[in-house]
């Protein structure tokens, strides 16, 4: 290959550093951070600033000595608090994956099947809440379920009930706020991939005699597979870390692992602790992106 | 307006031994991974031509014109324009300039900034580039719409401002991928015409990509017909027509009738075809070289055969059969005779009275031809 | 047919008044005199008080200033990184470390924040303990914080804009005479502006609106927004977070339906006088 010594330098270093950039960035403040974290996992916990005790310590000026500290690990397993709150979070986390498609298929399905200028109407209504601050609208929860919030003084003036609910507070709060905040996580890739769904497809199956339950069954519901894949990793992924939500709509009841990497963190300041939480949340979380990436990857590759 | 044919009576350095090739492309092959895409081929076309690749789709043409214009390295063989070497040329750096298949055109930019930025490129003095690109503009009749943007264009004003800006480059040669196909038939005609035209008015030498026969057959001085990656024969037209030198090539230009026979008689200036197909014999008044016994197709282009009601004299090229199928298409007819042996021969006649004894289905006919007609191909 | 347009109609109704009856509700309890938020005192409502109140609310200005600090620098630094590794894996076939750059842009999307936020934090102590640099944390650690995780949104907007660009575009500016260099500069980038000013705007609200990584990453005196906004709605409702929702959703409004009109502006005037 005998391209002139300048041009292969120009061609080889602009793609370089085209590639350089972010890739150097990201490996020093996204890969690198990770390695910390197991690095911290391992360490003890103590009474400093910063709380942990160096991992490498040097003996004698030539031997090096690694205090492996398995304690944190072994901290989490055998104490219920840290299972329990584990399994309760994948649970919560799958439950409102469901809920939000059971809410959100339908909606995208309307949206793509709708004429042109209405679903631009309704694609902006679907983006407006994406784009106002998840905080603010978890907020507006605690408005309506509180004691004395809307939906009491609703149902009291209208005679429903005479006591107020108790709905903050409670595992029920901590879902409706979860399954509101990622439906439009939901709702977007599940449009994207029906509005290029062959609608000749179903007629074609009617046409053959297929009642329209059935024909949605049989083909456009295996045609949206990577849809549903995608809306669903979008929602299960950050719920199971979710941290807002079950604070503040949540009660003691709802323990949520994310909630424990911050309390650990903030409140008990045990930065080992709260690293080994977060090795153990990406040993389960991190086989579900890369699934995630290749659901994505399948789906570029088929629409090319 | 001449025509490509008058274009080739004017000039034929192809057959001149001395002439100098304007384009070389020497053993050029490119694989990607297993795939040959481009097996080892060779060509010389030369300056001022209009030279057509023309092949089905995946024969590796298009892969050939991407070679040409920088896009893609040959795994092997040069590249020379105009004497230079230019395999390792980046396309920016080429005299070579293409006319992309979707035309290409810069959507942000209107027609005039989009024919001018080749020259912009080339650091061309303003007022230069506004004089040369005044003039394209007015060459390709597209002067009043200098200040359109190309969403506001037809297809055909597209094609036209995708001509002017790769040509007011002056290149050596201009690449052209499939430029007629999205087109509709009357403004492919038209345009065929047009294209012809400015390329005689301007002198660039032209290659031009296609997969349709008649697009190549009115624009070309000269045919390469590529199957495979191969070049499988290179020639003018009405070489490739008449003279065809495989069944491919007989097949794939216009419509033809091939005949497998056996060589009975092989002399220097005649030969004698025994064919189970024809159920007779053919004798081409031409020799081939082929070996004795041999097995070779005689190909016979359906407007050669005289199709009659009263048998012909003589017993060599005649056949009988019946009228199986008749396509009207106004200025000709397409009969599929059947002969006995089962195999159906096509005959086009052209109308020439508007009444007299039309030949109906199922009517016995005699087919027979000229001994100068039938093109003997042995593979 | 009908029996499923209904149906749909009414799945629709419903996910929309779920999305929104939240918001209108926050919304109207913004002009509502009491100070408990959620009983109307329909004696003193509508009332502008609110609004007085957030306007001079030391605490939440301060705070919306070093947001809109981080979220103007985070947005264009995000951009630029973006930008370069979109257009690095759409375009360029086979790099070395190509599977990596696209696991790092694309595990940012779904990762857990208290992840990330951990994670930098972390990392910001061991660098101060081993260079010195950051000697604290504040505006600074906050931006960088918010570009690890912004860029990866820019990238996937870039990367899908770039996979829909026809290529014979970029390869007829080749073709006639523009280096690579400046085939981006004069024929790409023009043409996918609007994708990378919908990152922008992308970066530019998921650091307004960041909160858990905001947390980790920032200092003494550098709190920002949603920062402030956390720890009032901790302690319960608070009529001025009600005026807050009411304009963050009047301006997002605004920009959504203008974007979305200029847009559709755009796509009829480039369809007429075809």
């Amino acid at each position: 290959m005998k391209r002139s010594r300048l041009q292969r330098r120009i061609g080889i270093s602009g793609r370089g550093l085209v590639v350089a950039l972010p890739y150097l960035w990201l490996l020093l403040f996204f890969a690198v951070p990770f390695a910390i974290v197991l690095k911290m996992s391992f360490s003890a916990v103590a009474m400093a600033i910063p709380p942990y005790r160096p991992l490498i310590v040097w003996y004698a000026k030539h031997a090096l000595e690694i205090k492996l500290n398995l304690n944190n690990y072994a901290f989490l397993f055998t104490d219920k608090l840290y299972g329990d709150a584990f399994l309760n979070s994948i649970k919560v986390a799958f439950v409102s994956t469901v809920f939000c498609l059971l809410i959100g298929y339908p909606m995208a399905y309307g949206i793509a099947r709708a004429k042109a200028k209405t679903r631009n109407i309704l694609l902006v209504l679907v983006v407006l809440p994406f784009w106002t601050s998840q905080l603010l609208r978890v907020y507006a929860w605690i408005g309506l379920f509180k004691a004395n919030g809307v939906i009491n003084n609703v149902l009291i003036r209208l005679g429903v009930i005479h006591n107020p609910l108790t709905m903050l507070f409670t595992p029920f709060a901590m879902y409706v706020g979860i399954v509101y905040s990622y439906l439009p996580y939901v709702i977007l890739p599940l449009y994207a991939n029906l509005e290029k769904m062959d609608w000749q497809l179903i007629e074609a199956a009617e046409d053959l005699g297929c009642r329209p339950w059935a024909a949605f069954c049989k083909v456009t519901l295996p045609l949206s597979r990577n849809g549903i894949l995608a809306g669903s990793m979008l929602v299960f992924i950050p719920a199971v870390g979710e941290f807002v939500i079950p604070t503040l709509l949540g009660g003691p009841n709802s323990l949520m692992i994310g909630r424990i990497l911050w309390d650990e963190f903030f409140a008990n300041r045990a930065w080992p602790v709260a690293s080994a939480v977060a090795i153990l949340m990406l040993l389960l979380l991190v086989p579900l992106m890369m699934w995630y990436q290749s659901i994505q990857a399948r789906e570029t590759a088929g629409a090319s | 307006m001449t025509t490509s044919a008058g274009q080739a009576a004017k000039s034929t350095p192809w057959n001149d031994p001395n002439a100098q090739a304007y384009l070389q492309i020497e053993r050029v092959s490119k694989s990607f991974g297993d795939f040959k895409a481009v097996d080892d081929v060779s060509l010389k076309i030369y300056k001022g031509e209009i030279f057509c690749l023309l092949g089905a789709s995946g024969c590796g043409k298009t892969t050939l014109l991407r070679m040409l214009g920088g896009f893609e390295r040959p795994s092997s063989g040069r590249i020379l324009i105009d004497g230079e070497d230019m395999t390792e040329v980046p396309p920016y750096d080429r005299p070579v300039n293409m006319m992309f298949q979707s035309y290409a055109l810069f959507p942000h930019m209107n027609v005039e900034q989009n024919v001018a930025f080749g020259l912009k490129q080339d650091r061309v003095p303003k007022a230069e580039v506004r004089e040369r690109v005044r003039a394209m503009l007015e060459l390709v009749k597209l002067g009043d719409f200098a200040k359109r943007k190309p969403s506001q264009l037809s297809g055909g004003q597209r094609q036209r401002v995708a001509l002017a800006r790769s040509l007011v480059k002056r290149p050596k040669v201009l690449l052209l991928d499939e430029p007629l196909a999205a087109l509709d038939k009357k403004l492919r005609e038209h345009t065929q015409f047009e294209l012809i035209g400015l390329q005689e008015q301007l002198g660039v030498t032209f290659l031009v990509v296609t997969h349709d026969q008649e697009e190549a057959m009115t624009l070309a001085s000269r045919i390469g017909v590529m199957d495979h990656g191969e070049i499988v024969q290179a020639g003018t037209p009405s070489e490739i027509y008449e003279f065809p030198n495989s069944k491919f090539v007989a097949d794939f230009i216009g419509s033809v009738n091939i005949f497998e026979g056996t060589l009975i008689e092989d002399e220097p200036e005649h030969v004698r075809i025994r064919s189970a197909e024809l159920g007779g014999t053919i004798y081409v008044s031409h020799g081939i070289s082929a070996a004795p016994e041999a097995v070779v197709w005689a190909a016979l282009r359906p407007e050669k055969i005289l199709m009659s009601i009263q048998p012909p004299p003589g017993a060599d090229n005649v056949a009988r059969g019946a009228v199986q199928d008749i396509a009207y298409l106004g200025d000709l007819s397409i009969y599929l005779v059947k002969l006995p042996t089962g195999k159906v021969v096509r005959v086009t006649q052209p109308n020439t009275s508007r009444h007299g004894e039309a030949i109906g289905w199922d009517r016995e006919v005699y087919l027979s031809w000229d001994h100068s007609s039938p093109v003997i191909v042995t593979r | 047919m009908s029996r499923r347009s209904i149906f749909l109609i009414s799945c629709l109704a419903f996910g929309y008044a779920f999305l929104y009856i939240p918001i209108l509700s926050m919304v109207v309890f913004s002009f509502n005199a009491s100070r408990l938020v959620t009983v109307w005192d329909a004696a003193h409502s509508p009332t502008m008080k609110w609004f007085y109140a957030l306007f001079h609310d030391d605490e939440i200005l301060g705070a919306a200033w070093i947001s809109l600090k981080v979220a103007l620098t985070n947005a264009c630094g995000s951009v630029i990184l973006g930008t370069l590794a979109g257009y690095a894996l759409a375009r360029f076939p086979k790099f070395k470390g190509r599977f990596t750059l696209s696991a790092m842009t694309t595990a940012p999307l779904v990762m857990p924040e208290v992840i990330t936020g951990l994670s930098l934090l972390l990392l910001f102590v061991a660098l101060e303990q081993t260079i010195g640099w950051p000697a604290r944390r504040g505006v600074g650690t906050m931006i960088i914080s918010h570009m690890t995780f912004s860029m990866a949104y820019v990238t996937v907007v870039v990367r899908s804009r770039l996979a829909t660009f026809d290529m014979s575009i970029e390869e007829a500016a080749m073709d006639l005479g523009a280096r690579p260099f400046k085939v981006f500069f004069l024929i790409t980038l023009p043409i996918i502006l609007p994708a990378i000013l919908a990152g922008w705007l992308l970066a530019f609200t998921l650091s307004w609106d960041d909160l858990v990584t905001s947390s980790f990453t920032s200092g003494p005196g550098s709190s920002t927004l949603p920062m402030v906004v956390f720890s009032k709605v901790r302690l319960g409702v608070s009529p001025e977070i009600n005026v807050l929702a009411t304009l963050t959703i009047a301006a997002v409004t605004l920009l959504v339906v203008g974007v979305s009109l200029w847009v559709a502006r755009a796509e009829r005037l480039a369809k007429t006088a075809a």
